[in-house]
C-alpha cells in the first residue's frame, strides 16, 4: 500500500526474513485460517537465543537442578475391534515424583485421543492447541477431521520448532471414514502410521509384553487385559513409570474409557509367587 | 465532499452502498457469457467464446481452467478480464494442493469456493486494493462422488446452484434454464450437455465455433471438447429443434 511504502514501516514478514534465516521463512505465512496458523509459529523467539543450548545448561552437570517432568509409558494398538489405549500417570521431574495422578491422554473430541510422554508441559501445550485446531476445523467445514490431517498439523507444529529442544512423543487415536486410525508423532516431526506404537522410558518391556501376546483376532477383553499388562510390567520395571492404567477403547462410535486400575494391585495379581 | 471519495475506494455510501463492489458486478456483466449444468454423473461448464483475430493463435485464450483433477471454474469478467481470473486461479490451484498436503484429501468444492470467496472478500475490505472484477463458476465431483456447481461474485458472497449463467445475458440463459432444466433433461451425460449448448445457443451469435465447452465425469478428469465433437452436437440439436416444429405444425393441421 502507498502510504506503507512512503513512511518506511516495513510489514512483519519482511522484518521477519531479516531475523530468521532463509531456511525458515518458509514456514511464514500470513495468519490465515485456511491454512491451519500452524505455519505461522506460534512464538516468535527472540533473535540470537538459541533454546535447545539453554535447555542443556539447565542440568545437573551444569550445576542447575532444574528437571523438567519426563519418563512415562504409553501403548496403543489396533484389533478387530478398533484401538486399545493404555498410559500410566507417573509424573516425575528428575528423581522427584511430580504426580502419581497425571493425565497423560487428552480427549480432543469424542473419537480422537492424543497420549503424552516426554515433556509434560510441551505435550499438554501443543496437544491442546491441536485440539483447538480441530475443534475450528470442524466448525468451519461441517465434518470432523480425519485422524491422518490431525496427525500432520501435530507433526507441522512440531516441523516449526525443529530442533528448540522440544520433547513430545505423542499417538494419535481415532475412529474416522477411513475407519480407526493409529498415528505416532514427534517432536523431531516423525509422523508414522501403524498398528501398534508405544512411547516413553518404559517402551521397550511394553513393546515385549505386547508383541508377544497379541493376536488380530483378540476379543475385546483380551486386548483390554493385554494393554493392563503392557503397561503394569513396563510400570515395574521402568523407575520413571508407575501410578495408574488409564485405558481408553477407541470404537467406532467413539472412545469409551475402559479403566483406571492401580498397578501396584495389577502386578501382584500377574506375578504370583514372584515376590 | 464525502460522498465524491466512496466511489474511488471500498468504504461505504451513505446510503449503504458499496460502490466498487458494484462497479465490479457492472463489469461482470460485460463479459462473455458462461453457463454451468450440475448432471446426475457429470458437469459441465460452457462459455462463450469471442472470435479471435484472422492474426491471432486460438489456443491462447482459455476460460475454462482446471484447478485440481477434480475441479474446474470457468469466469466472466470486463471484456477477457483474463488478468484478474489467473490471480484467483494461481491462489486456488495452490489451495487446492496444500489442502491435500495438510489434509492428505483432495479439496471439497465448496472448500475451494469458499477459498475463492474469501480470498474476494478480502480485496473488498482494505484499501489501497480494488475488488476483482470476475465472477466465477466453480464445478466438480467431491471425493464422496456428489456433483457440485457454486458460484462467486466480485463481493465474495457465493451459492452453490443446479444450473446457473454469469455474464453477458446471465438474465436470458437463466431464464431458458429455469424453464428447461427437468429430471429428464439431466437424466443422461449427453443430455445434460446438449442442454448447455442449448443454453448457450441463446444468446451466441454464429452457433457451434463459438462455444467453448468443458465437461467432469465422476472419477475422470476434466475434458475440453473439441469444436468436432460441438459442430456434431449442435447439429443433433438443431435437428431435434426442427423435429419439434414438425410435429407441432402436424398437431395443428390435423
Amino acid at each position: 500500500m502507498a502510504i506503507f511504502e512512503v513512511s518506511g514501516y516495513k510489514k512483519y514478514f519482511e522484518l521477519h526474513e531479516q531475523i530468521f534465516p532463509a531456511g525458515l521463512t518458509h514456514l511464514v505465512d500470513r495468519t490465515n485460517h485456511y491454512n491451519f496458523g500452524t505455519k505461522t509459529q506460534e512464538f516468535a523467539v527472540p533473535p540470537g537465543v538459541d533454546p535447545s543450548g539453554f535447555l542443556k545448561s539447565c542440568n545437573h552437570d551444569g550445576g542447575v537442578c532444574i528437571e523438567m517432568n519426563h519418563g512415562t509409558t504409553t501403548l496403543a494398538f489396533k484389533f478387530k475391534h478398533g484401538v486399545i489405549v493404555a498410559v500410566d500417570s507417573r509424573a516425575s521431574a528428575g528423581n522427584y515424583l511430580a504426580s502419581k495422578d497425571a493425565n497423560k491422554v487428552i480427549e480432543i473430541n469424542s473419537y480422537l485421543l492424543g497420549t503424552m510422554s516426554g515433556s509434560a508441559a510441551d505435550c499438554q501445550h501443543w496437544e491442546r492447541l491441536l485440539a483447538k485446531e480441530c475443534r475450528l476445523y470442524r466448525l468451519r467445514n461441517n465434518h470432523r477431521i480425519s485422524v491422518a490431517a490431525a496427525s500432520k498439523l501435530l507433526s507441522n507444529m512440531m516441523l516449526g520448532y525443529r530442533g528448540m529442544g522440544l520433547s513430545m512423543g505423542s499417538m494419535i487415536c481415532g475412529w474416522d471414514k477411513q475407519g480407526p486410525g493409529l498415528y505416532y508423532v514427534d517432536d523431531n516431526g516423525t509422523r508414522l502410521s501403524g498398528r501398534m506404537f508405544s512411547t516413553g522410558c518404559g517402551n521397550s518391556y511394553a513393546y515385549g509384553v505386547v508383541d508377544s501376546g497379541y493376536r488380530e483376532d483378540m476379543t475385546v477383553e483380551e486386548a483390554y487385559e493385554l494393554g493392563r499388562r503392557g503397561i503394569t510390567h513396563a510400570t515395574h520395571r521402568d523407575a520413571y513409570s508407575g501410578g495408574v492404567v488409564n485405558m481408553y477403547h477407541m470404537r467406532e462410535d467413539g472412545w469409551i474409557k475402559v479403566c483406571k486400575d492401580d498397578v501396584s494391585e495389577l502386578i501382584h495379581q500377574y506375578r504370583k509367587g514372584m515376590f | 465532499m464525502a460522498a465524491r471519495y466512496d466511489r474511488a475506494i471500498t468504504v461505504f455510501s451513505p446510503d449503504g452502498h458499496l460502490f466498487q463492489v458494484e462497479y465490479a458486478q457492472e463489469a461482470v456483466k460485460k463479459g462473455s457469457t458462461a453457463v454451468g449444468i450440475r448432471g446426475k454423473d457429470i458437469v459441465v461448464l460452457g462459455v462463450e467464446k469471442k472470435s479471435v483475430a484472422k492474426l491471432q493463435e486460438e489456443r491462447t485464450v482459455r476460460k475454462i481452467c482446471a484447478l485440481d483433477e477434480h475441479v474446474c471454474m470457468a469466469f466472466a469478467g470486463i471484456p477477457d478480464n483474463t488478468a484478474d481470473a489467473r490471480i484467483v486461479i494461481n491462489r486456488a490451484r495452490v489451495e487446492c494442493q496444500s489442502h491435500r498436503l495438510t489434509v492428505e484429501d483432495p479439496v471439497t468444492v465448496e472448500y475451494i469456493t469458499r477459498y475463492i470467496a474469501t480470498l474476494k472478500q478480502r480485496y473488498t475490505q482494505s484499501n489501497g486494493r480494488r475488488p476483482f472484477g470476475i465472477s466465477a463458476l466453480i464445478v466438480g465431483f467431491d471425493y464422496d462422488g456428489t456433483p457440485r456447481l457454486y458460484q462467486t461474485d466480485p463481493s465474495g458472497t457465493y451459492h452453490a446452484w443446479k444450473a446457473n449463467a454469469i455474464g453477458r445475458s446471465a438474465k436470458t440463459v437463466r431464464e431458458f434454464l429455469e424453464k428447461n432444466y427437468t429430471e429428464e433433461a439431466i437424466a443422461g451425460d449427453n443430455e445434460a450437455i446438449k442442454l448447455a449448448i442449448k443454453a448457450l445457443l441463446e444468446v451466441v451469435q454464429s452457433g457451434g465455433k463459438n462455444i467453448e465447452l468443458a465437461v467432469i465425469r465422476r472419477n475422470q478428469p476434466l475434458k475440453i471438447l473439441e469444436s468436432k465433437e460441438i459442430e456434431t452436437l449442435v447439429t443433433e440439436i438443431e435437428k431435434e429443434k426442427e423435429e419439434e416444429a414438425e410435429k407441432k405444425k402436424q398437431k395443428k393441421s390435423t
